[in-house]
């Protein structure tokens, strides 16, 4: 039995909101949203693999958004490019549709410490089918390093996994040195990229990065939830995960989410029309929100790096002494919304393995909160969140146990 | 290897959130008898009971400190409510279900939040007999109750996974 509608109608809707939780899903500006519109029922309703005028409209859809990805990633032909349905599914399909279509070659899959559980668990699966799985450890800023990596790489090794830019500190990697460092090893093996959290932030380059393989997310650039990417290099070989008729796509059956993949395009060009400013902007807000908390709440550790080597939408801090599922509740009734690395969040038990991986005691994990800021942030956006985050944090540390004693005189 | 359970928002009761919001018989007393505690930061819980007891073992303040989350608090807050008034023995026949059942109703992956806070005051009637009466009443069985059995379950459960997670 379920107490949501009572739960809503307690929490009421507060005066003023801002939403920080980008980095779970975001909100879809209306340009997106008109633009998808008619593909329910106006036109292109029919499936993108049929020949008929709906289909025809269909598929042209998916063709000009491919085009559109093709072109903000630097990719050189059509069939790199492959749709999910999420940027699960595209990691998903990037390490056990490499570890199966390559499984003669060798059976060691490297991945980092930090991936995001989309890695992480379809790693896991592999290692019962007899793959053998290897953790690239972190320094405390979440950064690979090179020379640990190629010291790991090896002749065995078919597959190295290591995201692009980090989805809950913000680490932004060499990714470049590190694809060198893994092909130094074995010019052989084949980089995975889980750039999800990179598109829209940092620019991305296929070639220049050298990278074989990497995944992208409609939702996390104020695009519709259900559209994924993979985008898979010449020549690549990958066995499919999922079966099934019917698709304009090899690799990834079940009729494409077209009205999605409209909206997606249109989130795309949205994000990079003003790409350097809209980035200039968040890193602004950015600063301005992370120095702004350091300057108003005492015992905050900083999870990540800081300025140019970090994400220009991350903040994520830990608040020493209180507890990061109390704070997301407590924020959200001031109308801040924002998600922590807590374990009670988590359901699971356990805290962020992010936040562990990069030394975090479980402690100081618990009372983490991530902000991801968006284009549409202002000043007045961070300055609400300013004036609450400390009464918030204050409330909750009165009565928390955790509190040293000469600290609550 | 991690244990994936579904993941569906928490969805309090508006009494929680109510006890969240408006906590009663916060902080610590500042005559307190008797002071306990159940949880461990490692695990993201901590529940401190102070109970304020009268010649008549009857409790006449109770109030709570937390660490956790919004349930714990609610929790800790309800379960105040309940023993203020009450003999120790009265008090200690609550169970984590009645705390459960005052609350409106908690998610089940939030049950060990009313187990804590009924385990810190049954350590915390146990202590005050133990410690300050020098002896236990015959309705306290020498063997731990449930409560307390299952807090202690908690806090080694989180020692044997922060050992592994710290190396």
């Amino acid at each position: 039995m379920s107490h949501i509608h009572e739960l809503l109608k307690k929490h009421g809707k507060p005066p003023r909101e801002v939403y920080f939780d980008h980095e779970n899903s975001g909100w879809v500006p209306p340009e997106v949203v008109e633009e998808m519109l008619p593909f329910f029922n106006l036109k292109g309703y029919g499936h993108p693999a049929i020949t008929n005028l709906p289909g025809w409209e269909a598929y042209e859809v998916v063709e000009m958004t491919r085009r559109l990805v093709m072109k903000v990633i630097g990719a050189k032909q059509e069939d790199d490019i492959v749709f999910t349905h999420s940027g699960t599914e595209a990691n998903n399909l990037a390490i056990i549709g490499t570890a199966l279509a390559n499984r003669k070659k060798g059976k060691k899959i490297v991945i980092s410490s930090i991936e995001h559980p989309s890695v992480i668990y379809p790693a896991q699966e592999l290692e019962k089918m007899g793959f053998h799985i290897v953790m690239v450890p972190v320094d405390k800023e979440g950064f690979v390093d090179p020379e640990i990596l190629n010291a790991i790489v090896d002749k065995e090794t078919i597959l190295v996994s290591i995201q692009m830019v980090n989805h809950e500190i913000g680490t932004i990697q060499e990714l470049q040195e590190l694809v060198k460092a893994a092909k130094d090893a074995n010019p052989e093996v084949i980089f995975h990229t889980d750039a999800i959290d990179a598109l829209g932030r940092i620019p991305i380059d296929v070639n220049k990065l050298g990278v074989d393989l990497l995944s992208l997310s409609s939702h996390k650039i104020h695009g519709p939830k259900g559209v994924g990417v993979l985008y898979i290099h010449e020549g690549i070989k990958l066995r499919p995960i999922i079966h099934g008729a019917l698709s304009t796509q090899k690799l990834w059956p079940g009729v494409e989410n077209v009205p999605a993949l409209a909206g997606f395009r249109k989130a795309i060009e949205l994000a990079f029309d003003n790409f350097e400013a809209n980035v200039t902007h968040m890193r602004r807000l950015r600063d301005r929100l992370l120095y702004g908390i350091l300057d108003s709440v005492e015992d905050v550790l900083v999870n990540g790096p800081v300025e140019d080597k970090r994400a220009p939408d991350n903040v994520n801090v830990s608040f020493l002494y209180v507890e990061g599922e109390s704070l997301t509740v407590e924020l959200s009734l001031r109308g801040i919304y924002v998600s922590s690395g807590s374990a009670c969040t988590s359901r699971i038990l356990e805290p962020s393995h992010v936040l562990l991986a990069i030394g975090r005691k479980h402690e100081e994990a618990h009372g983490s909160i991530m902000f991801k800021i968006s284009r549409y942030h202002d000043e007045e956006d961070i300055n609400y969140a300013l004036s609450q985050i400390p009464n918030a944090v204050r409330r909750l540390r009165k009565f928390s146990p955790l509190v040293p004693k000469h600290k609550t005189q | 290897m991690t244990i994936i359970s579904s993941r569906i928002p928490l969805i309090y009761t508006p009494k929680v959130l109510e006890l969240f919001r408006n906590p009663k018989n916060l902080g610590k007393l500042d005559d307190t008898s008797v002071v306990a505690q159940a949880g461990s930061p490692a695990c993201g819980d901590v529940i401190s009971i102070y109970l304020k007891i009268n010649d008549k073992e009857i409790i006449e303040k109770a109030s709570f400190e937390s660490y956790g989350c919004a349930a714990n608090i609610a929790a800790a807050s309800i379960l105040t409510e309940m023993i203020k008034g009450k003999t120790l023995k009265e008090a200690w026949e609550i169970t984590w279900e009645d705390v459960t059942k005052e609350l409106g109703g908690l998610p089940a992956i939030k049950y060990h939040c009313s187990i804590l806070a009924v385990g810190a005051l049954k350590r915390a009637i146990r202590k005050y007999y133990a410690e300050i009466k020098k002896s236990l009443p015959p309705w306290i069985p020498k063997e731990l109750s449930r409560e307390e059995k299952q807090a202690l379950e908690v806090e080694e459960l989180i020692e044997r996974m922060y050992k592994k997670f710290s190396g």
